[in-house]
């Protein structure tokens, strides 16, 4: 099938996920080194409407699988397998012009830091417009009404002035609204947010966060949040996928994972938000050691070396076969041998409701 | 009590209604401006544009300022073996050896000089960007191509290469300029190959590229505007090593032949002859040369901190 023959509007179907990821992997190998697997075997999908949440450390890979469904990771150096479909249509090894068609119109992603990500050169009215230009076939003077709109429709207040302004005018927040703008500029089908809150202070990043959900609420728009924050997945996420140096280890729907952490890894993330409840002096329960003390997947689990659960047939020359990610129960999925049990689900549902509501600030 | 509250309320009122109007124009500070706002607050600039101005000026309206023909050997009956008449009546510097009037011929000179250098350095940049512009935006085997080219260039020493391209060329005024052009093109390739090179890998390329903007226009549009401040920098600096080779290429006696053009270099290089006699010969074209050469390095070096980003704000 061609995607160059169909027309640019309705090519994309509408009765499949907006976006289906596939047994995803990225390598990155450099002539004469290593090579570095970041992201192995991760399947998720998304459906209109649908938010779903990557979480994991810094390092875990959940920036790399973005960036490789938008199609913007170098050629060079890079091996990108599995697939991904928007709406149907296979983007890995599609040409550059196709992807470039859709990057913008049809799926959109943004940034964590909202000041790089603008052009400090430039007017933001200018870096709205582009996009009107590129993918609506806009007049300069029609994308400059519809640029404001948009800003207005992001709640950034005297839309008009703002177009004429550079990045540095702008508040934190108001950047990010502007790259929000951005992104929405053609009503993507999906978009991509890649810890759109970190580089916010509090009381912005619940704004951004109310927006997002707002936006996608009213439009439809299949949302991937990836975040290393809980409370952002408290306070968004339909579903949620933690990763784990490259692989996904626990899908679970928000209010299960957040009631039920089976992986522990999951339940480490839980138990080290700080609370506020918790009183002075009670000290933070971090996980132990750093993301830099994974085995390789190959040998085993990669947690193991941090897990408090860990034992012998967690490394793969014991139990004879690596850690599968299996069925746990309906809509969850998990990788580990030896989960966290949870004895009964009353005294679960009371500790995992306080956690939740710590960690949704 | 309540009157006074209604007063206060009001004129809070006010106020806010005042914050929340914005004069005209003042929507957005372009980055230019702003940079122009900080150079003009900047004495070590205001003093290199002085210099600049007062010397294209002078150049402009070299025929009104000068007092007399800088051809004519007016005081040609008075110079005589071992001398040469100095500052007098209408002759505020004096003579040179022919009899003519020192202070005419320099101002006649900045118009060659200033011109050498202006176009020598405008070609020499126009060529080196395009080929930047070439390499910072393919990347790949056009930039190693176009890279290893200005290696080769700038393993030749400048003067060497100038001088081997005015032999070439025959002698004249635009072989001159053509040869400090070709010196001056790998500065600003590898200049703007670099700076469009860091640009490439920033976030906000990364951003555009995400909103599916075309690749010329991330080029023209994004990386180009944000890679020129180091350019334009190296400009004016520029300018300044431009004259000083001109003079020196003058000097060598590879200059403009034509002796209807006066010439700060070529007047240095006869003056080396009445070192003895008179050395205000020498002295005043090597002034004006380190003098122009100065103001441009000044206003270069202001430029370069009016534009970073470091000194922003």
């Amino acid at each position: 099938m061609s995607i160059e023959a169909l027309p640019p509007e309705g090519a994309l179907r509408t009765d499949v996920p907006v976006l289906e990821v596939e047994d995803l992997s990225v390598t990155f190998a450099r002539r004469g080194e290593q090579p570095t697997r970041a992201v192995d075997g991760v399947s998720f999908s998304v459906a209109a409407g649908e938010t779903v949440g990557l979480v994991g450390e810094s390092g875990c890979g959940k920036s790399v699988t973005s960036l490789a469904v938008m199609g913007l990771l170098p050629r060079r150096g890079v091996q990108v397998g599995g697939s991904v479909r928007l709406g149907g249509t296979e983007l890995l090894g599609a040409p550059d012009r196709t992807l470039r068609r859709l990057r913008g119109a049809e799926m959109a992603m943004v940034f964590q830091d909202p000041l790089s990500s603008l052009n400090p050169t430039v007017p933001i009215g200018t870096q709205v417009t582009e996009v009107l230009v590129e993918h609506r076939d806009m007049g300069k003077k029609e994308a400059a009404t519809e640029a404001a709109e948009l800003l207005d429709r992001v709640g950034i207040p005297d839309p008009t002035r703002r177009l004429k302004e550079y990045p540095h005018q702008l508040s934190g927040g108001m950047r990010q609204r502007a790259l929000i703008a951005m992104a929405l500029a053609c009503s993507p089908r999906l978009l991509i947010a890649d810890e759109p809150t970190t580089a916010l202070d509090v009381t912005i990043q619940a704004q951004i966060l109310e927006l997002l959900r707002e936006l996608v609420v009213d439009s439809g728009t299949a949302l991937v949040m990836i975040t290393h924050d809980l409370g952002v997945v408290a306070g968004l996420c339909d579903r949620v996928h933690v990763m784990y140096a490259g692989k996904v280890i626990e899908t679970a729907d928000r209010h299960d994972l957040f009631a039920r952490p089976r992986q522990p890894y999951t339940g480490g993330l839980l138990a080290s938000v700080p609370r506020l409840d918790a009183g002075r002096g009670i000290p933070l329960t971090p996980i132990r050691g750093s993301a830099r003390d994974a085995i390789p997947w190959a040998e085993g689990c990669a947690f193991a070396p941090r897990c408090d659960n860990a034992q012998d047939d967690c490394l793969t020359e014991v139990a004879g076969s690596t850690v599968p990610l299996e069925y746990d129960g309906p809509g969850r999925e998990l990788r580990c041998r030896h989960p966290l049990t949870h004895p009964s689900s009353t005294a679960g549902a009371t500790s995992s409701g306080s956690t939740a509501s710590g960690a949704g600030r | 009590m309540t009157a006074m509250g209604d007063v206060r309320r009001q004129r809070i009122d006010e106020l806010a209604a005042r914050a929340g109007q914005v004069p005209e124009g003042e929507g957005g500070v372009s980055l230019v401006r702003s940079a122009f706002r900080r150079l003009r607050r900047n004495p070590v600039a205001i003093l290199g544009a002085v210099i600049v101005v007062v010397f294209l000026f002078v150049a402009a309206f070299a025929p009104w300022l000068a007092p007399r023909d800088p051809l004519a050997q007016t005081l040609l009956s008075e110079v005589r073996p071992g001398f040469i008449p100095g500052a007098q009546e209408g002759f505020p510097l004096g003579a040179d050896q022919l009899g003519r009037d020192l202070l005419s011929r320099l101002i006649y000179g900045s118009r060659q000089s200033l011109l050498i250098g202006v176009v020598s350095t405008v070609l020499g940049a126009v060529v080196g960007m395009a080929l930047g512009v070439l390499a910072g935006a393919f990347g790949g085997w056009v930039d190693t191509v176009v890279m290893r080219f200005i290696d080769i260039i700038l393993s030749i020493p400048s003067l060497l290469m100038a001088i081997s391209i005015s032999v070439l060329l025959g002698q004249n005024q635009y072989a001159l300029m053509i040869a400090i052009a070709v010196t001056q093109v790998p500065v600003f390739a590898r200049l703007l190959r670099g700076s469009m090179l860091a640009q490439r890998g920033s976030d906000y390329v990364l951003a555009a590229r995400a909103l599916g903007v075309k690749r010329g226009r991330i080029v023209f549009g994004h990386v180009l505007p944000n890679s020129l401040s180091p350019v334009i920098v190296q400009g004016t600096l520029s300018l300044a090593t431009a004259i000083i080779e001109a003079a020196a290429l003058s000097f060598l006696g590879l200059g403009d032949p034509d002796i209807a053009r006066p010439e700060w270099g070529a007047m240095l290089s006869t003056a080396q002859d009445f070192l003895s006699v008179r050395p205000e010969l020498a002295v005043w074209p090597a002034l004006c040369i380190i003098v122009v050469a100065l103001g441009f390095t000044l206003l270069g070096e202001s430029l370069r901190e009016a534009l970073d980003p470091k000194f922003r704000r």
